[in-house]
C-alpha cells in the first residue's frame, strides 16, 4: 500500500469511510513527515499537533460511532491553513511581526465551514507579509523552500501552502489569492491551485489585503480533489456583504467528464517576450491536449492586459494603505511604548512592518492623497473596468481561456530581493483575474529542464468555476504531470 | 451684534440612529455615560483583522426617514466611503462614512424665530459609524489613555445645514426643530448630554451686504442648547472683535469651555488631515427601491412644522405656546387628546406648559409617565372653567389626583372643595372680615389701596378657599365702595 501521505484527498476520505485507516494513524504520518521535511522547506508558520490529534481523535470517535448517516463530508481529514486566514485560538500572524502573538477569537468563514465538514488542521502555512509577495521571502518569519529545488523560492504569497502539499505534508491546504497568491505558487511547486469568482467565497476572516481584490482558494495534488473544498467553501455568507447569493454546484468529478465542444481562449498577450520558451511550449502543448480531448480552440485578444500591472499595484496598495492602518498597537498585535500616541504608531508600525509592506502602505497613500487621487486611483478604476470588458467580451467567444501562470518556472532565492519592479512583473499573468474578479485553475502542464514544474492556468467567466473545475479534471485524467511528487531529502 | 457685520453660520449635526443594533455588526447600542466601558464590543467595531462591515438595513431605514421629513432628494445609488486617520479612538484607522456620493442632499427645514419664518436648506444628509471614545487619565504624574469602544460603529446620520443661518437665536431654533424631528421620527431621543445629538456649527463674519463668506471657524463641545446659543454669540462677538481691529480669523476648530463661557482654540487648518477618501471596497453600493421609499414617505407622521401652524390655526393658540406644545410630539399629542375631551384649548395648553411641565421636570419624566390620562386633565381644566373649582383648589385636586388616580368630579365633591358662588354667602365673608378689621379697612379708605389684596386673602380664608374669586372680588370691591361712599 502506498504511504497514507502519498493518498489524494478523494481516496484519503473514502479510506478513512472504511475503515481503512483511522484520522489518527492519517494524522500522525502526516505529523512525522512535517517533521521529518519542515526543517528543509519551513512551509508552515505555526504547527498545531495537539490540536491536529485532539481532532483526529474526535473525528474518529464520530467515524467509528455505528448508526451516524450524517457524517461530514471531510470528517477527518487533515488540511493546512494559510496563515493570512483566521482560525479560533491558533495565532494568525499574517506572516509579519505585527502580529507574532496574535490569536484570533473567530475562525474565518470558509475555515469554519471546512472545520464543519470535519477537518483537521495541521498548522498555519507560511506567507509573504499580508500577502504581499511571490515567493514568500517577505514573510518576517524565513523563506520557504520549493521542494523541488531548495534553492528555488515556492512562490507565493501562499508559498507555504504549495510547498506543504507539494512535498505530502498535507493533502490540501487553503491559500489566497489577491494578484496570483495560489496560482502562481501552485505554478511553482507543481500543484493546482484554484482562486474562485470573487464574491463567491467568503472573505470574513481572511486578513485583508486589497480588499476588492482578495479571495480565498486552495491548493491540492488535482482538480478533483479542490472541487470537493470548493463546494464546502463557497456560497452567501451573512458576514460578508460583497459575498454572492447564488446556487454552489455540489460538483463530484469522476472519470467520464467530458469537453467535448468546450471553447478554449488562447490570448495573444499572454504570450510575450521574456517568456520563459519552454513555459510557453509546454502550455501550448496543454492546449493542444485540450484540443485532443474534444476541446475547440481559438485565439482571443485582451488587449488590456499590459495594462493590470500598473493598475493593480495602485489598487491593491491603496487598499492596502487603508487595510493595515488598524495594526496601530492599540488593541492587539505589537506595540512599542513610547513617550506619546503618535510615536508610539509610529515605533510600533516601523518596527512592526517589513520593508515591502511599508512600500506598498507607501505607495497607495501616495495614490489616494488630496491632488493625486483622479490621476492615479480614479485612473487605475477606468482601466481595470477595460480589463474587465476584455474579459466579458473573451467570453462571449470561449469557455475558457488557457494561458501561462508565470512568464518562468520557479525562480531562485534572491534573485528579485534587489529589485521590487521586477518581482511585480512576475504577477502579470495572475493579476488581470483578479482585477476582473473572475475565477481561475492553475495545474501543471511539464517541467523545465531544470526539472521545476511549468503550470498553465484556465480563467473563466464570473461563477462558472464548474467549467474550470471539469476542464481541469478532464486534462488530469487523460495526463499524470499532477501525480509527480518532488524528491525532497 | 455690530450693525457694520453679518455671522453666517451652518450646522453640521451627528445624530445617532437609535436603532437596536450598530450600523456594521450585531452589537446592541448602549450609551457610553450609562454602562461599563466595553460591554457592546465585537471582532468588527474593534477592527480585528479580517473582519468586515455589514450595512444595519434598518439604520437606513431611519436615514431616509429622517433625509424625505427634510424634504431631500434621495439617491438611488449611494457609496460608502473610508476616511482615513488614526487615533486610537478609531479601531480601524478608517471610518466608514459617505463622501461623493451621500444618501441625500438638497432638502430644507423651516424655522419660526421672532424675525418670523425661514427656511434653512440642507445640502446633504449622510450615513457612517461613530468612533470610541478617549478618557485621559493621570495618576501619580503618570498620564495615559483609556479607550471605551461601546460607542465605536453606532450607526451615526450626519446632517449638514447650508449657511443660511445668521444669529445664535436662528441656530438655536434650527438644531431645536431638527432635534424635534428626529424625535417624532422615533430616531433619535436628542438628547445632548449623551452625546447622541452633537451640534456643530460653523461661524464666519462678512460685512453686511457682502456676498463672499469670511473666514470660519468650527465650534465643538456645545452639550447643551444653552452652550449652543452662547458658544456661537461668543464666536460672533470674538471675530467682529477680530475684524474692527483689522486682524484676521484664523480657519481653525474651537471648543465650547463651559467653566470659561468661551471658545478656546482647538486645531488650526495647517494641520489638517488629508483623509485620503476612497470607496468603501468591503460594501457594494447601497441602491434604494423607489417603493422603498415610498413606503417610507407615505408613513411618515405630521411633522412639527406642520403641526404648529395646525395648532395655531385649529385651536386658535398663539405661536408661542403652539411651539411650546408641538416640541414634544407625546405633548402635542396628549394636548390634543384633552381637547377631544372638551377642554378649552387655552386653558388645556396653559395647564399642560404650566403646571404638567412643572411635574414632569421634578419627577424627569415624559408626560405618558404622568400617570394622568388626558380625560382625567380634561374633566379638572371643564370644573375650572365652569367655576365650580377655582385655580389654587384645582392645583391641590391636581395633586390628589395624581396619587389616588380618582377623577377631579370626584375628590371635590368628596372633599367637598366645590366652589361656593352664592351672593348671600359671600356677601356675609366679606361683611365679616370688613367688620373685624376696622383699621385695615380705615387704612384702605385713606388710601392704601394694597391692603385690598390683604382683605381678599382674609376673606377667601374665611371662606376656606372654596369661594369664587371672581364673585368674592366684585363683592369686596363693592362693599368696600360703598364704605367709601358712606364716609
Ligand atoms: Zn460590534
Amino acid at each position: 500500500m502506498a504511504a497514507l501521505t502519498d493518498l489524494t484527498l478523494t481516496e484519503t476520505v473514502k479510506g478513512l469511510r472504511t475503515g481503512e485507516f483511522s484520522s489518527m494513524e492519517l494524522t500522525q504520518a502526516y505529523l512525522e513527515r512535517i517533521d521529518q521535511l519542515e526543517p528543509k522547506l519551513h512551509a508552515f508558520i505555526s504547527l498545531t499537533p495537539d490540536k491536529a490529534l485532539a481532532q483526529a481523535k474526535a473525528a474518529d470517535k464520530r467515524l467509528k460511532s455505528a448508526g451516524d448517516k450524517q457524517l461530514p463530508p471531510l470528517l477527518g481529514l487533515p488540511i493546512a491553513v494559510k496563515d493570512v486566514l483566521s482560525v479560533e485560538g491558533i495565532r494568525a500572524t499574517s506572516g509579519s511581526r505585527i502580529l507574532e502573538n496574535f490569536i484570533p477569537p473567530f475562525s474565518a468563514t470558509a475555515v469554519q465551514r471546512l472545520l464543519d465538514a470535519g477537518v483537521v488542521i495541521l498548522g498555519k502555512t507560511n506567507t509573504d507579509e499580508f500577502a504581499m509577495g511571490s515567493s514568500t521571502e517577505n514573510s518576517a518569519f524565513g523563506t520557504t523552500h520549493n521542494p523541488w529545488n531548495l534553492e528555488r523560492v515556492p512562490g507565493g504569497s501562499s508559498g507555504g501552502s504549495a510547498a506543504a502539499v507539494a512535498a505530502r505534508l498535507a493533502p490540501v491546504a487553503l491559500g489566497t489569492d489577491t494578484g496570483g497568491s495560489v496560482r502562481q505558487p501552485a505554478s511553482f511547486c507543481g500543484v493546482t491551485g484554484f482562486k474562485p469568482t470573487y464574491g463567491r467565497i467568503s472573505r470574513y476572516g481572511l486578513i485583508a489585503y486589497g480588499s476588492s481584490l482578495d479571495s480565498v482558494g486552495a491548493l491540492g495534488r488535482s482538480a478533483q480533489d479542490l472541487a470537493e473544498l470548493f463546494s464546502i467553501m463557497a456560497g452567501f455568507d451573512k458576514l460578508d456583504a460583497t459575498s454572492m447569493d447564488l446556487p454552489v454546484p455540489d460538483m463530484h468529478l469522476n472519470a467520464d467528464v467530458d469537453i467535448k465542444g468546450l471553447r478554449v481562449g488562447v490570448p495573444e498577450e499572454y504570450f510575450i517576450k521574456g517568456i520563459q520558451t519552454e513555459v510557453e511550449e509546454a502550455v501550448r502543448a496543454a492546449v493542444s491536449e485540450l484540443e485532443n480531448l474534444g476541446a475547440q480552440v481559438r485565439q482571443v485578444s485582451l488587449p488590456h492586459t499590459e495594462y493590470a500591472v500598473p493598475v493593480y499595484y495602485i489598487i491593491a496598495p491603496a487598499e492596502a494603505s487603508a487595510n493595515l492602518a488598524r495594526f496601530d498597537g492599540v488593541r492587539y498585535g505589537l506595540r512599542v511604548e513610547s513617550e506619546d500616541i503618535i510615536d508610539m504608531f509610529k515605533e510600533t508600525r516601523g518596527s512592526g512592518f517589513g520593508s515591502e509592506v511599508k512600500r506598498r502602505i507607501m505607495l497607495g497613500t501616495y495614490a489616494l492623497s488630496a491632488g493625486y487621487y483622479d490621476a492615479y486611483y480614479g485612473q487605475a478604476q477606468k482601466v481595470r473596468a477595460l480589463i474587465k470588458r476584455d474579459f466579458e467580451q473573451a467570453f462571449e467567444q470561449v469557455d475558457v481561456i488557457a494561458a501561462p501562470v508565470a512568464p518562468t518556472t520557479a525562480f531562485t532565492i534572491g534573485e528579485h530581493s534587489g529589485d521590487p519592479l521586477s518581482m511585480y512583473l512576475e504577477d502579470v499573468f495572475t493579476l488581470p483575474a483578479n482585477l476582473a474578479g473572475i475565477p481561475g485553475i492553475a495545474f501543471p502542464v511539464g517541467f523545465d529542464s531544470d526539472n521545476l514544474p511549468i503550470g498553465m492556468q484556465l480563467m473563466g467567466s464570473h461563477f462558472q468555476e464548474e467549467t474550470l473545475f471539469r476542464a481541469a479534471h478532464a486534462y488530469q485524467s487523460a495526463s499524470d504531470w499532477h501525480t509527480k511528487a518532488p524528491a525532497v531529502g | 451684534m455690530h450693525p457694520e457685520f453679518e455671522p453666517v453660520i451652518g450646522l453640521e449635526i451627528h445624530a445617532v440612529l437609535e436603532t437596536r443594533s450598530k450600523m456594521f455588526c450585531d452589537c446592541r447600542l448602549v450609551a457610553s455615560t450609562h454602562e461599563q466601558p466595553n460591554v457592546a464590543v465585537c471582532p468588527v467595531c474593534s477592527g480585528m483583522p479580517g473582519t468586515l462591515p455589514v450595512v444595519n438595513h434598518a439604520a437606513v431605514e431611519y436615514a431616509l426617514r429622517v433625509a424625505l421629513a427634510l424634504e431631500c432628494e434621495i439617491a438611488t445609488t449611494s457609496i460608502f466611503a473610508r476616511k482615513s486617520y488614526f487615533y486610537p479612538d478609531l479601531p480601524k484607522g478608517y471610518q466608514i462614512s459617505q463622501y461623493e456620493q451621500p444618501l441625500a442632499r438638497n432638502g430644507r427645514l423651516k424655522i419660526d424665530t421672532s424675525q418670523g419664518e425661514q427656511t434653512i436648506r440642507i445640502r446633504r444628509v449622510h450615513l457612517e459609524e461613530d468612533t470610541g471614545k478617549l478618557t485621559h487619565l493621570n495618576e501619580d504624574g503618570e498620564t495615559y489613555s483609556l479607550v471605551d469602544l461601546n460607542r465605536s460603529g453606532l450607526p451615526l446620520l450626519e446632517i449638514v445645514s447650508q449657511p443660511d443661518m445668521h444669529s445664535a437665536k436662528a441656530v438655536r431654533a434650527y438644531a431645536f426643530g431638527l432635534r424635534s424631528i428626529l424625535r417624532y421620527l422615533g430616531v433619535n431621543s436628542g438628547n445632548l448630554e449623551k452625546g447622541f445629538f452633537r451640534i456643530e456649527p460653523n461661524v464666519s463674519i462678512r460685512p453686511v451686504g457682502s456676498r463672499t463668506l469670511g473666514t470660519r471657524t468650527e465650534i465643538k463641545n456645545l452639550n447643551s442648547f444653552r452652550a449652543l446659543e452662547r458658544g456661537v454669540t461668543y464666536e460672533i462677538e470674538r471675530q467682529t472683535e477680530l475684524l474692527l481691529q483689522g486682524k484676521d480669523v484664523v480657519q481653525e476648530t474651537v471648543g465650547w469651555d463651559e467653566a470659561e463661557q468661551a471658545t478656546v482654540s482647538q486645531r488650526s487648518k495647517e494641520d489638517a488631515d488629508d483623509y485620503r477618501y476612497f470607496p468603501e471596497p468591503d460594501l457594494p453600493p447601497l441602491v434604494i427601491e423607489q417603493d422603498w421609499v415610498d413606503e417610507i414617505r407615505a408613513s411618515l407622521p405630521e411633522l412639527p412644522h406642520a403641526k404648529f401652524k395646525r395648532f395655531q390655526a385649529e385651536y386658535d393658540l398663539n405661536a408661542y405656546d403652539a411651539g411650546v406644545l408641538v416640541a414634544d410630539e407625546a405633548v402635542a399629542d396628549y394636548f390634543e387628546a384633552v381637547v377631544a375631551a372638551d377642554a378649552p384649548p387655552k386653558l388645556a395648553a396653559n395647564w399642560i406648559s404650566g403646571e404638567l411641565f412643572g411635574l414632569m421636570r421634578q419627577q424627569d419624566v415624559g408626560i405618558e409617565q404622568l400617570n394622568l390620562p388626558a380625560e382625567d386633565l380634561a374633566g379638572l381644566i371643564k370644573l375650572v372653567d365652569a367655576e365650580h373649582i377655582n385655580q389654587n383648589t384645582a392645583k391641590e385636586v391636581l395633586e390628589e389626583m395624581l396619587t389616588s388616580g380618582e377623577s377631579a368630579a370626584a375628590i371635590v365633591k368628596a372633599r367637598g372643595l366645590q366652589q361656593i358662588s352664592d351672593p348671600e354667602q359671600i356677601a356675609h365673608w366679606v361683611q365679616g372680615v370688613l367688620l373685624g378689621n376696622p383699621n385695615q379697612v380705615a387704612e384702605y379708605l385713606g388710601g392704601k389701596q394694597a391692603l385690598s389684596g390683604w382683605l381678599f386673602g382674609q376673606v377667601m380664608q374665611a371662606a376656606e378657599g372654596k369661594a369664587n374669586p371672581r364673585l368674592l372680588r366684585a363683592e369686596l370691591d363693592r362693599q368696600l365702595e360703598e364704605l367709601s361712599e358712606g364716609r
